[in-house]
């Protein structure tokens, strides 16, 4: 361990009445980590998050922060700052006063405040912003203003609850990558919240896949994309192909009648397994020379590749590729084995 | 569908009707003759008989005392009660505070009028301006509320905890966040507050006793007593008074307006 | 958060809640209204209240409320309908405002002005003399209190309904228009249903306080037309007798929540017709 733990959450569970939002999870953050909580809707890391701020108390558990338990400190003692999902700027101040606010209370004196509010205006490339009104800004602009109202404080930590969700892609993705250099650039933690596999696969040191309640997988992008522990992992990230196989011996696996070699091994001999292959993964070649034959019977145009549902013995695989095969022919397909990724049957649920 | 001539017609006899009395009143408060019927002269002497006499001034200065006390105190109390009930989790406090609110708003003056004479012999309390201005508080309190919860809901959610999360305590928070954001219901609801307790007739006659004597309670025992022009004068007073304090409110709202652009 | 909504809560439980309970109580039970010790449970309040006198007055006071709810509706709905459909907004905020200046004058002040009008030697009758028409008595009567209580509750009725008219969904009727319906199908199947809502707040805001008034009829009724809330104001100022006063008190609470209820079943929840006054 390079780093020193910045946040350890214990044992967390909570309830609301009867429904249980989150059960006995177990985390812990990195100093200078960007962090992202992954998940569908209702999964429990907007929960998660506010636990953290002190926005809502764990019906059970600890929150520990740089090793002093905060359960029961209520968020605004808290070394933790928030940037909000609509921004939640306040509407009768100006930029200035926005961005002051936290200072003011801290009873900062006011050339301090200036120097500060200027310098993070600069971070966020909105210098010359003080005087306008909330209202005038656009949404990336708002978005802006709303992080640097945050960082401002110098928090230790910095959490953000899907921050990019109302701006438009191209917006988005330019953001996405500020925010990366913001966060390196300044040297805290981020922890971040989305539904977007895509968004966290570009901006993370570590990604915490939820569902349900529970952490599904704790891993970097290329992990998690690659090696997912279970299927919900699988189907969650990116897309998969899964279908059932037979686990031969060690590097040996069996679908569709046909034999693969794979990088997997620590299997019962025989044992029934998932077999999960991405559908970029997947080599399409002249119907005799493939591993597998399959008649394709759609094809969709995505700009950045082609999409095709190629039906095997029944079984409808998803490929992408920037080769084209039209519907209605009959192609051969070819799996390397360092695509094709076992998992124990039952993971996949 | 019908003809606009026939519309039109119709509203203006719509409008008639309502003006006419009010317009009658302020022609015969100039009327010479104490009669009903005839005008015989213009003449200012009731608008001198009002501001002479000692009933009406002092009926004038009670109504406004009420008035401005009972503004005073259920603005800050129902504020406050709207914040309250809007920042609970839905569920058996919440309702309990909606419906108790509903209360006085939907039952008729007389009941309300009626319970709160029974409370108060029950307390063992003197009739007098402490129960004028008890009852006052109470009926007006929840039209405060109905203003300034619609407020509450509009603003955005996430708004006090912003606050919270850069270091506010919660009174901080209330005090520099949320109150500003719902002032125009909080004006609204003081307004309100203001125009029924200056109105009001039938609560105050019932809890003063033998003792104050609203504008409401002097109209009354003075149409009873038989027609005086001096009550013709008082409404075209009151009238201008109103209007004067419309023209105030607007100024002061478009100069909000015109500071936030 | 919530705690400060607490001395609220409390002063309305002190205040409203506490004060009903004690009426209910003086319903049930007879004795010297002073003296708490001589209270005994019973029912002679209520028998007494089904003599015929009251029921007269019982009656009386329903008919009246409901012929004034009745003409404020008829008198009302064209009026909000046809300000709401005024083009311009200014227009519209204008007419209504206008509507509803009337309200800040007096209560007392509006009634008693009928005085003026309908009097023996008032405006009207002034005017029939002069063209050689004998006087009319025209107060005292149930017309001049039915009149006063339109005049004084018009607005109720008009606020509600102009309110539910100018947020309705012109989109509705543009659809019912492109589907070939004439105006008065559209009027009669979609835009009367659609503001049933602000017809059931306005009748619950005109009854109520109409079946519940006695200065209306104190002013201009006189004593032939005596109305519910007269009787009460006088057990409660003259007579004393608390018990048969809160009696009626009673009756008239569980009238007018009958009528909401019935109302409120007609045209949607509470809140929402509530919603359309503000």
């Amino acid at each position: 361990m390079t780093s020193n733990i910045m946040i350890d959450l214990k044992n967390i569970s909570k309830s609301f009445g009867r429904t249980s939002v989150l059960e006995n999870m177990n985390l812990y953050i990195r100093e200078n980590e960007f962090l992202t909580l992954l998940g569908p809707s209702g999964c429990g890391k907007t929960t998660t998050l506010r636990i953290i701020v002190g926005f809502e108390t764990p019906s059970e558990g600890n929150v520990i922060f740089a090793g002093k338990d905060i359960t029961n400190v209520p968020p605004y003692e808290r070394q933790v700052n928030t940037v909000f999902q609509k921004y939640a700027l306040f509407p009768h101040l100006d930029v200035y006063e926005n961005i002051a606010f936290g200072l003011k209370i801290k009873k900062m004196d006011k050339a301090e405040i200036r120097q500060k509010v200027t310098d993070v205006l600069k971070l966020v490339n909105l210098s010359g912003f003080e005087k306008r009104g909330v209202d005038s800004l656009s949404g990336g602009q708002q978005q802006r203003i709303a992080i640097a109202r945050a960082l401002v404080n110098e928090p230790k930590v910095l959490l953000l609850d899907e921050p990019l969700g109302a701006l438009d892609l191209k917006l988005r993705k330019e953001m996405q990558i500020e925010l990366k250099n913001i966060q390196k650039r300044v040297g805290i933690t981020f922890i971040y919240v989305t539904h977007d596999q895509e968004e966290a696969l570009t901006m993370s040191d570590t990604i915490v896949v939820m569902n349900e309640g529970l952490i599904q997988q704790i891993g970097t992008p290329v992990d998690i994309y690659n090696e997912p522990k279970n299927a919900f992992v699988a189907k969650f990230i990116g897309e998969s192909n899964i279908l059932p196989g037979i686990m031969h011996r060690d590097f040996l696996v069996e679908f569709q009648g046909v034999q693969f070699p794979c990088v997997d091994k620590g299997f019962a001999p025989m044992e029934p397994v998932e077999v999960v292959i991405r559908p970029e993964d997947i080599i399409m070649t002249e119907a005799s020379k493939g591993q597998l034959t399959g008649l394709v019977e759609e094809v969709t145009f995505k700009g950045v590749h082609y999409e095709m549902v190629v039906d095997v013995q029944g079984f409808k695989y998803l490929i992408q590729s920037t080769a084209m095969a039209p519907a209605g022919e009959t192609i051969g397909m070819k799996i390397l084995p360092d695509s094709i990724h076992i998992m124990k049957r039952g993971e996949a649920s | 569908m019908v003809k606009k001539s026939f519309r039109n017609i119709y509203t203006v006899l719509i409008f008639l009707f309502l003006y006419a009395p009010i317009i009658i009143l302020i022609i015969y408060s100039f009327n010479e003759s104490k009669s009903r019927g005839a005008f015989t002269g213009f003449t200012l002497k009731w608008y001198q008989d009002l501001f002479s006499n000692r009933e009406v001034l002092k009926a004038l200065s009670n109504t406004m005392i009420i008035a401005v006390v009972t503004t005073i105190v259920a603005t800050t109390l129902g504020t406050l009660a709207a914040i309250g009930i809007h920042f609970s989790r839905k569920g058996p406090f919440k309702q309990m505070a909606l419906n108790l609110n509903y209360l006085p708003i939907l039952n008729p003056d007389v009941v309300i009028a009626v319970s709160l004479i029974a409370l108060y012999r029950f307390m063992g309390l003197d009739f007098g301006l402490s129960t004028v201005l008890l009852s006052h508080i109470t009926f007006c309190t929840p039209y405060v509320v109905l203003a300034v919860l619609p407020k509450l809901k509009q603003m955005n959610v996430h708004l006090a905890e912003a606050a919270m999360d850069l270091g506010a305590k919660p009174m901080y928070a209330l005090r520099k966040v949320i109150i500003p954001e719902i002032m125009p219901g909080i004006v609204t609801g003081a307004l309100l507050a203001f125009t029924l307790s200056v109105d009001d007739f039938a609560i105050s006659f019932f809890t003063t006793g033998h003792g104050v004597q609203n504008l409401s309670i002097l109209i009354f025992s003075m149409a009873r007593r038989g027609i005086n022009p001096v009550i013709n004068a008082l409404s075209t007073f009151m009238l201008i008074g109103f209007f004067i304090l419309l023209l105030v409110i607007n100024r002061i709202g478009r100069k909000e307006e015109e500071e936030i652009y | 958060m919530k705690k400060v909504a607490y001395p609220y809560v409390m002063w309305m439980v002190i205040f409203i809640l506490v004060p009903l309970f004690l009426v209910v109580y003086f319903a049930f039970t007879t004795g010297d209204s002073k003296n708490y010790d001589t209270f005994t449970f019973s029912l002679d309040n209520f028998r007494r209240f089904l003599s015929p006198i009251y029921l007269e007055v019982m009656t009386r006071s329903l008919l009246l409320s409901v012929i004034s709810t009745f003409i404020c509706f008829i008198l009302g709905y064209p009026i909000a309908y046809i300000i709401a459909n005024k083009r311009s907004a200014k227009m519209r905020n204008n007419m209504i405002l206008l509507f509803v200046i009337p309200m800040w004058m007096n209560f007392l002040l509006r009634t008693y002005a009928w005085l003026t009008i309908l009097g023996k030697n008032g405006i009207i009758n002034t005017f029939l003399n002069f063209l050689g028409f004998e006087s009319l008595e025209l107060l005292y009567n149930s017309g001049s209190v039915i009149l006063g209580m339109v005049y004084n509750f018009l607005p109720f009725m008009v606020l509600p309904i102009y309110s539910v008219l100018v947020k309705m969904d012109r989109k509705l009727i543009e659809a019912a228009e492109d589907l070939g319906a004439s105006r008065s199908t559209i009027f009669r199947r979609v835009i009367f249903p659609l503001s049933l809502p602000g017809v059931m707040t306005g009748f619950t805001m005109v009854f109520t306080p109409a079946v519940s008034t006695f200065i209306i009829s104190n002013l201009l009724g006189g004593n032939k037309t005596t109305l519910i809330g007269n009787v009460i104001e006088q057990q409660f100022i003259y007579t004393g007798d608390w018990h048969f006063g809160s009696t009626m008190s009673i009756i008239l609470m569980g009238i007018i929540l009958l009528v909401m209820a019935i109302t409120n079943k007609g045209g949607g929840d509470l809140e929402g017709g509530r919603g359309a006054l503000w």
